[in-house]
């Protein structure tokens, strides 16, 4: 794998044998995986393998125990970071189940959050008309209902409208390193497309990001760099775009007949 | 799960901020209640005879009584002849006339952020400020006197205003009307008077605010508010009190006429000590407060955000007697630790086409409980008569309980009476979606908290509003994060 120039001397996600229990079950075995700038690596996998922890670790959920290993972004240690300093660092996921929150608006929420951004890197928080103009701007770009946003946070909303809102909170964000996790997972395949042309649109030269998927159709929309392989906690395999088509064609038996063999 | 339990214990570790004591020269009388107790109390206020009069009957229906027990909490046994029931902070000049305002309660009040000095007053707000068992100054009673708009206190009112005193006191909640109202009745020290005359609308704000500062005193709050025919008034009371280990006692009454076409605004932002995070100490604040809608179009709104007191046993209500006059009760309740409320109102129709909307907000976390307690009545006359009551509860934590008990008392076919209760309960998974957003969890509980309060958050005048959604967020957040 052709590793590209990096300027300032690191990786933008640096994983190194990373171990970790959800309830004290040990989920993943060992995980080193490393996401340049720019990158998009697929992470797919069987259901259980280990997926959703991965995602879940690199954010801080605090569900999940981390017992070994390291996470590095841009060269800074993410585990001994909270999980709103790893958001204000420009990491973000798009939920495999975006959570509801009753009575907080989608707009007084995205307010805290993009000012939550701004304090910690030491901006003044935005004024209410220069808010309310970057959220109507992101909010074309996305192709999201305004109704939706004087509506509580994801309550009432589709399936489909759930994922575009995710994608609209990235847009609002603008994260360096992006996790969207299952976002295909619900979706027909027009809500499909308009999520994933909604990312692409967002995507600059810079954005990386880790695609968890168990199927193909998302990636012909979001086109990977690097397909991972994960099984029992491990990624056991690491290839390009191809590696994915094959997988779409024959499922994961051939993997796991192969490391057998080992 | 332990995350779980960390949050919660996180969140049940407040800040009481207001609990200071002020070290000043109280004039406080012995421990213990009889009727000589009471002739006392009349006499340093200087009262006519019909008064003690008054004290003397209620207090002798009190003895006669048994406090309640049927509110959802235990009432620790009150030794009433423990307490003392006048404590007076101000200082006297030698004829026993107040004097000069001791520098120390100026202080006090000012770092409860209520200025009595009134070049520095909020502007629109007049103020009577009450510490323990006196008024140590009510602000632009001249300014408002130019409307013959009347604001002072009830002790002051009881000399200078004795007719419409003797008119209205006890006319809305007589002494007979629960133990604590004739226990009131038979003590209560101060408070304050509201008369709005015909067609006037108050040009600001009043407010009350009401401090407990001595050890061992009950503080039995009473408050008048008339409001004349076409007139309208907003009204504000708020509360703190040091922290002390033993329980203090805020027994209050407050009454509300409104006359024809008239409207009252009453607002309370209630912050008693809460008692510590084990259950020690903290107010136990036992209030009767009752509106009574006389005049055809009569508005009355009852808006209440309750953080404090161990103990807070409150149903604002409302009499709708006036055809077509109409009632609210909005409240937001946060009990936290061990406190336990038990609050609610009661909306009683008898008028025609008369409405009542209740909106309840309870928010429970650490061990407490948090009760809501409605009654709707419709009387047989109350043709068209329309209830809405939502009551909603909001749970933080496993430990804490909260509680819906909805009376409905129909005898008029032509009514209608809606009721709505929903339960919910902030989870991990909302906080960390906020987290990963970039939000702490301490911003994202006084998110979700103020988003599920702001209906009634709403109703307050703007200044206090923005001091409630502070207030919410300081009771629940502690030191989360």
């Amino acid at each position: 794998m052709a590793t590209p120039f990096w300027g300032s001397g690191g990786f933008m996600l640096e994983i190194k044998n990373l171990h970790a229990t959800v309830n004290g079950k040990e989920i993943l075995k060992g995980i080193d995986l490393t996401i340049n700038d720019g990158e998009i690596h697929a992470v797919m996998g069987t259901n259980g393998a280990g997926k959703s922890t991965l995602s879940n670790v690199i954010v801080g959920n605090p569900a999940y125990e981390v017992t070994e290993g390291s996470i590095t972004f841009n060269g800074k240690d993410l585990l001994a970071m909270k999980p709103e300093e790893r958001a204000h660092e420009g990491i973000f996921m798009s939920f495999q189940t975006p959570i509801e929150i009753p009575g907080v608006s989608m707009t007084n929420f995205m307010r805290a959050a993009v000012n939550a951004r701004r304090q910690a890197k030491g901006e003044e928080p935005l004024k209410s008309t220069d808010f309310l103009k970057i959220m109507r701007e992101k909010r074309k770009l996305v192709e999201i209902d305004q109704k939706l946003m004087n509506r509580s946070v994801n309550e009432g909303f589709s399936g489909g409208e759930k994922k575009r809102n995710e994608i609209f909170q990235m847009a609002m964000l603008e994260p360096t390193f992006c996790i969207l996790d299952e976002t295909d997972s619900g979706l027909d395949v027009d809500a499909l497309r308009i999520v994933a042309e909604g990312f692409n649109k967002l995507r600059t030269s810079e954005t990386s990001a880790m695609v968890i998927t168990h199927y193909q159709r998302l990636l012909d929309y979001i086109k990977p760099d690097i397909v991972h392989v994960l099984i029992d906690g491990k990624i056991v395999k690491t290839g390009g775009p191809d590696l994915a088509l094959k997988i779409e064609n024959e499922g994961f038996d051939w993997i796991k007949a192969e490391l057998a063999s080992i | 799960m332990s995350e779980q339990n960390q949050f919660v214990r996180e969140v049940a570790e407040k800040k009481y901020e207001f609990g200071f004591t002020t070290d000043v020269q109280t004039e406080i009388i012995d421990k213990g209640l009889n009727e000589d107790v009471i002739r006392t109390i009349s006499a340093k206020k200087g009262e006519p005879e019909w008064l003690l009069e008054f004290r003397l009957e209620a207090y002798r229906y009190w003895l006669t009584q048994e406090q309640p027990t049927w509110g959802h909490l235990t009432l620790p046994e009150i030794d009433y002849q423990a307490i003392s029931y006048y404590a007076d902070p101000t200082k006297k000049s030698a004829d026993g006339e107040k004097k000069e305002l001791d520098p120390e309660l100026v202080k006090t009040f000012d770092k409860l952020g209520i200025p009595l000095e009134e070049r520095l007053a909020l502007s629109g707000m007049a103020v009577d400020a009450v510490m323990d068992s006196v008024s140590v100054k009510t602000t632009f009673k001249e300014k408002l006197a130019e409307k013959n708009i009347i604001f002072c206190s009830i002790s002051e009112a009881v000399k200078e205003y004795p007719d419409l005193v003797r008119q209205y006191l006890g006319s809305v909640v007589p002494y007979r009307d629960n133990y604590f109202a004739a226990l009131n009745s038979a003590v209560f020290s101060d408070g304050s008077f509201v008369y709005i005359p015909q067609g006037t609308r108050c040009p600001m704000e009043l407010s009350t605010y009401f401090r407990i500062n001595a050890r061992n005193t009950g503080q039995f709050e009473r408050t008048l508010i008339i409001c004349d025919e076409g007139s309208y008034v907003s009204y504000l009371e708020g509360c703190t009190a040091p922290m002390r280990d033993e329980n203090q006692l805020h027994a209050a009454i407050v009454e509300i006429v409104v006359m024809d076409n008239a409207e009252v605004k009453y607002s309370t932002v209630q912050n008693w000590y809460p008692g510590d995070e084990n259950g020690k100490g903290g107010v136990l604040n036992l209030v009767t407060k009752r509106g009574h809608l006389r005049g055809v179009n009569s508005k009355l709104s009852w808006t209440q955000v309750e953080t404090g007191s161990a103990i807070t046993w409150k149903y604002p209500s409302c009499i709708l007697q006036g055809d077509n006059s109409q009632a609210e009760f909005y409240s937001v309740a946060v009990t936290n630790n061990h406190q336990v409320a038990d609050t609610g109102t009661k909306m009683i129709h008898i008028g025609k086409n008369t409405r009542s909307t209740i909106i309840s907000k309870g928010i429970s976390a650490g061990k407490s409980q948090n009760s809501y307690r409605g009654l709707v009545k419709v009387g047989t006359k109350a043709d068209g008569a329309r209830n809405y009551s939502s009551c909603d509860s909001l749970l933080l934590g496993s430990e804490c309980g909260a509680h819906t008990f909805p009376y409905m008392d129909i005898h008029n076919n032509t009514a209608t009476v809606e009721h709505e209760a929903t339960t919910s309960k902030i989870n991990e998974d909302q906080l960390f979606y906020c987290n990963q957003r970039g939000i702490s969890t301490e911003e994202a509980v006084g998110l979700i908290v103020n988003g599920y309060a702001k209906d009634v958050i709403n109703k307050l005048p703007m200044e206090f509003a923005v001091e409630a959604q502070k207030l919410l967020s300081v009771s629940l957040e502690g030191t989360v994060g």
